[in-house]
């Protein structure tokens, strides 16, 4: 399984990729941190049939609230995503993707909600809570697979 | 996005899309007249400038580079030109060689990402580079492909494909070896042939028949199409080193923008990016590349900025034929860099990024310690001139419905391939 975190952890709630990425390494999970800019998202995923893409997302929710989409069915809101200041980011790479038939089998991303995206700031304690809470579940789901009989 | 006011429009983009960073434009038409046009800048002043005072300059590269994701080498470029000048040093003749093929990968993956993603969908009628892809899909393949080849050069150099770490003061802290750069080229070559197929492909494409009267202005070089080095020149007689730039252009705080506006002293606003270094040095592209574009109808001066596409599609093909003469003469230096001690004086580099010239002045003290830095990116010099595109632009439009002259006025910016992020990192803050 390909883990990709995407975000600035100089720029508030952006942080919620490689802040996930920090707390896997608790559990001995590799993931790898990347911008999330759609181009490099799609050769860095390219080749694999499992994938994980963390990114804090803008959906409305309460901040911290964390969401799971099967990028192979669910359509993604460019909109949900640019927290950054990429003009091509994690939807655009899923959609890309799908026109270009280049979509992993099996994508998943998870979002968890922020709020503020200032840069030279630290993440919120609801967007740091949830990213535990993602990286312990992942981790848990790794930990299931290997173990399968 | 957009309205009707006081019977008059206004065209409204609260947000642009497909550019780097974040703006919108504002256009108030009365009847068939334009009454104001704005580009608002609305991206947080991010403050570089400040950042660097009191840094040492060997951190200066490095910190610099943070400005943009899409052209760091621009920035690091412009960064130690300006601070060798103040140590008094010149980097061995294979450094030179080595930065001007850094720039060339920062030109094959910002214009590859610009040509086809930001800008094709404009000329196809697509809203957006995945509603493009469902149609062409070789095309975008052909992109994806491209930017990589930009990407790799780029890890060879530079460490990894953003914000490289391997520029220091005088050279590089790690040089790659003959066979690092040899392993690109069946790559390169790969993409000489795609970006000569790719100018051919946009020369067809359809262009709003638009024309100004511009001034233009880039580096130009006694031998070279310029990336590193140059005199700044213009097409109304300019002709100064890049010690000279602050005499001749001065920047200006506009209500609208939280980047400063640049303008030639008592001339006004110009152009700086592909198009004028096209007709400025057009004598000056390899041979491939100017072939490719008298094949395809695109000879200097060329005063449609629409047409910029196609002009980036030629400066794809130079940076390929370009790199790949460099790889085939590349020798390793003796030392990766060449060391100094710290004096105190003031330095000026000019360099060309991907979307135009890009002047820096340091001021160091005797320690070596940053005293005062001055940054003048392109997208903030095209600034006025965006907004004087438009006045006129819109102008033609006038009788059109709003929606179609707001996606006509978003192409006009997008003309420029403006990176907002850059553009916003100079505005001086006082507090009193």
């Amino acid at each position: 399984m390909l883990i990709l975190c995407c975000g600035n952890p100089d720029r508030g709630d952006d942080g919620a990729g490689p802040l996930v990425a920090r707390r896997l390494r608790a559990f001995e999970v590799e993931a790898r941190v990347c911008g999330g800019e759609a181009l490099s998202l799609m050769e860095e995923w390219r080749g694999a049939d499992d994938v994980i893409v963390v990114d804090a997302v803008i959906t409305g929710a309460l901040t911290g609230t964390i969401t799971v989409w099967d990028a192979s069915t669910a359509e993604l809101a460019p909109g949900w995503f640019h927290c950054s200041t990429h003009s091509l980011g994690v939807a655009e790479a899923v959609g890309m993707a799908r026109a270009m038939g280049r979509l992993p089998k099996r994508l998943r991303i998870w979002g968890i909600d922020g709020r503020r995206f200032e840069p030279g700031t630290r993440a919120a304690p609801a967007v740091a809570k949830a990213a535990g809470v993602v990286a312990e579940r992942i981790a848990r789901e790794i930990e299931l697979c290997t173990n399968l009989p | 996005m957009s309205a009707k006011t006081n019977g008059g429009r206004q065209i409204r983009v609260d947000c642009l899309a497909r550019v780097e960073g974040e703006g919108g434009i504002r256009i108030k038409l009365k009847g068939e007249q334009v009454q104001d046009v704005q580009l608002h800048i609305f991206e947080p002043p991010r403050l570089f400038e400040g950042f660097l005072r009191g840094r040492h300059y060997t951190e200066v590269p490095d910190i610099v580079a943070r400005i943009c994701g899409i052209c760091p080498v621009a920035y690091q470029m412009s960064a130690v030109h300006a601070l060798e000048s103040i140590l008094g040093i010149t980097p061995h003749p294979a450094v030179r060689l080595l930065r001007r093929l850094f720039y060339c990968a920062e030109w094959i993956e910002s214009h590859a990402l610009h040509v086809y993603m930001l800008h094709a969908p404009d000329f196809l009628g697509y809203p957006d580079a995945i509603a493009m892809a469902r149609d062409h899909r070789a095309t975008v393949e052909q992109a994806l492909r491209l930017k990589k080849t930009g990407n790799q050069l780029m890890i060879a150099l530079g460490g990894r494909e953003i914000h490289p770490i391997s520029v220091a003061v005088g050279g590089f802290y790690r040089t790659p070896s003959r066979g690092d750069l040899h392993a690109l080229v069946d790559e390169l070559e790969w993409a000489r042939d795609a970006s000569i197929a790719t100018a051919r492909f946009v020369a067809t494409l359809e262009f709003p028949d638009f024309e100004q009267d511009y001034e233009f202005v880039s580096l130009r070089h006694p031998s070279e199409y310029p990336l590193n080095e140059g005199r700044l020149v213009s097409n109304r007689c300019l002709d100064i080193a890049a010690t000279e730039f602050e005499e001749h252009f001065v920047e200006q705080h506009v209500k609208h923008s939280n980047a400063l506006h640049c303008r030639l002293r008592e001339r006004g606003s110009y152009m700086v990016g592909p198009i004028a270094r096209f007709n400025l040095n057009f004598d000056r592209l390899p041979e491939t590349a100017r072939q490719v574009a008298c094949d395809i109808g695109l000879t200097p001066p060329c005063v449609n900025p629409f047409r910029s596409i196609v002009v980036r599609a030629v400066e794809l093909v130079f940076a390929c034929e370009e790199a790949l003469r460099l790889v085939a003469e590349y020798e390793p230096p003796p030392e990766p860099r060449v060391e100094a001690a710290p004096r105190a004086g003031t330095g000026h580099g000019a360099t060309e990024a991907p979307r135009g010239t890009l002047y820096h002045r340091y001021e160091l003290d005797a320690g070596g310690l940053v005293v005062n830095a001055r940054i003048v990116p392109p997208t903030a010099q095209n600034q006025k001139r965006i907004e004087d595109d438009l006045w006129h632009y819109a102008g033609q439009l006038a009788s059109l419905p709003v929606e179609a002259i707001t996606a006509r006025c978003e192409q006009a910016v997008r003309n420029y391939d403006p990176c907002i992020s850059c553009a916003t990192h100079f505005v001086r803050v006082e507090v009193c």
